[in-house]
């Protein structure tokens, strides 16, 4: 057994370990906790399988951004999940029999196919450069327009996380800049006609 | 050294695990979308491990993918997620039956 195997069955027993605890606990904040637990384990493991770059992406974009809005939503909602819990075991005979029956078969499958399957070198080390550069060339060459287009989705999903979350409140004060901007003399500035008044005289 | 079965396997569980958190969490919306990103986090696994094996650079490209519209995806549900316990005061999936027949 090679350094390698072992760190991939240490990663990959903390990795499932951590996705069982997300799925069983009951305080949603642990199971976020948890969940964050298992996307680092499984950047480990992509990187046993020399994937560098999404490795840190993963870490980056979950563990960083997604996982943090998770945990902020929990937060920030007052959820009573005493129950929200209810049905839990009623549902958990259902829940493991489905899974295991997938894994059973999902393992045949995997134990008839691939153990025959060749280990490799890294083939981005056979063209000579590293994950990154590898897996650059192809997006840029190959998938340019799809690489925009998931920008494109990006923005739109800011854009619809945006306008859905918010809330117009009635009974507040608020400038609005556009009304500032738009005024004109004739809004703000009255010139009145009147008569001309002499010395000592009191005005009108 | 790690076949392409050790990646294939560890996905597997994971996969199954997620399925099984989707069926026993019914009720709690934000338990499922974590089983979501569970599920999508085995399927990128498996695309991670075929593309190292068959020396093919698009399978982490399309990982690369996957990740982008499941961060749009977690975005937007957790945004609905927020207008639905505004609205209703609640997240339980089986009160949400307004448009039952």
């Amino acid at each position: 057994m090679t350094f390698e195997l072992i760190c991939f069955y240490v990663f990959a027993s903390v990795a499932a370990l951590a996705a069982l605890t997300v799925i069983s606990v009951k305080n949603p904040v642990v199971a976020a906790l948890s969940l964050v637990l298992t996307f680092f384990s499984m950047a480990c493991v992509w990187l046993l399988a020399q994937a560098e770059f999404l490795a840190v992406a993963l870490v980056l974009v979950y563990v960083g951004a997604v996982m943090v809005l998770f945990l902020f939503v929990v937060m920030m909602l007052d959820v009573d999940f005493s129950v929200v819990r209810e049905g839990f075991v009623r549902f958990l005979p259902v829940g493991v029999l489905v899974a295991a029956v997938m894994l059973t078969e999902m393992l045949m499958m995997i134990g008839v196919r691939s153990l025959k399957t060749p280990v490799t070198e890294d083939p981005a080390v056979l063209a000579g450069m590293s994950n990154m550069e590898w897996l650059g060339q192809t997006l840029f060459r190959d998938f340019l327009l799809p690489f925009e287009i998931a920008a494109l989705i990006l923005t739109v999903g800011l854009i619809a996380a945006v306008t859905l979350t918010l809330r117009k409140r009635t009974g507040t004060k608020v400038q609005r800049p556009g009304l500032q901007v738009m005024v004109k003399r004739e809004d703000r500035l009255r010139v009145i006609k009147m008569d001309a008044v002499g010395k000592g005289e009191v005005g009108p | 050294m790690i076949t392409l079965a050790h990646f294939l396997t560890l996905g597997a569980v994971l996969f199954c695990i997620a399925v099984a958190g989707i069926f026993i969490n019914r009720k709690n919306v934000i338990v499922l979308l974590m089983c979501l990103e569970l599920l999508l986090l085995a399927v990128n696994t498996n695309f991670v491990a075929f593309s190292r094996y068959l020396g093919d650079p698009a399978g982490q490209v399309f990982v690369f993918f996957i990740l982008t519209v499941a961060a749009a995806e977690a975005a937007i549900g957790l945004a609905i997620l927020v207008v639905l316990f505004r609205n209703r005061s609640t997240i339980d999936v089986t009160s949400i039956d307004t448009l039952k027949g």
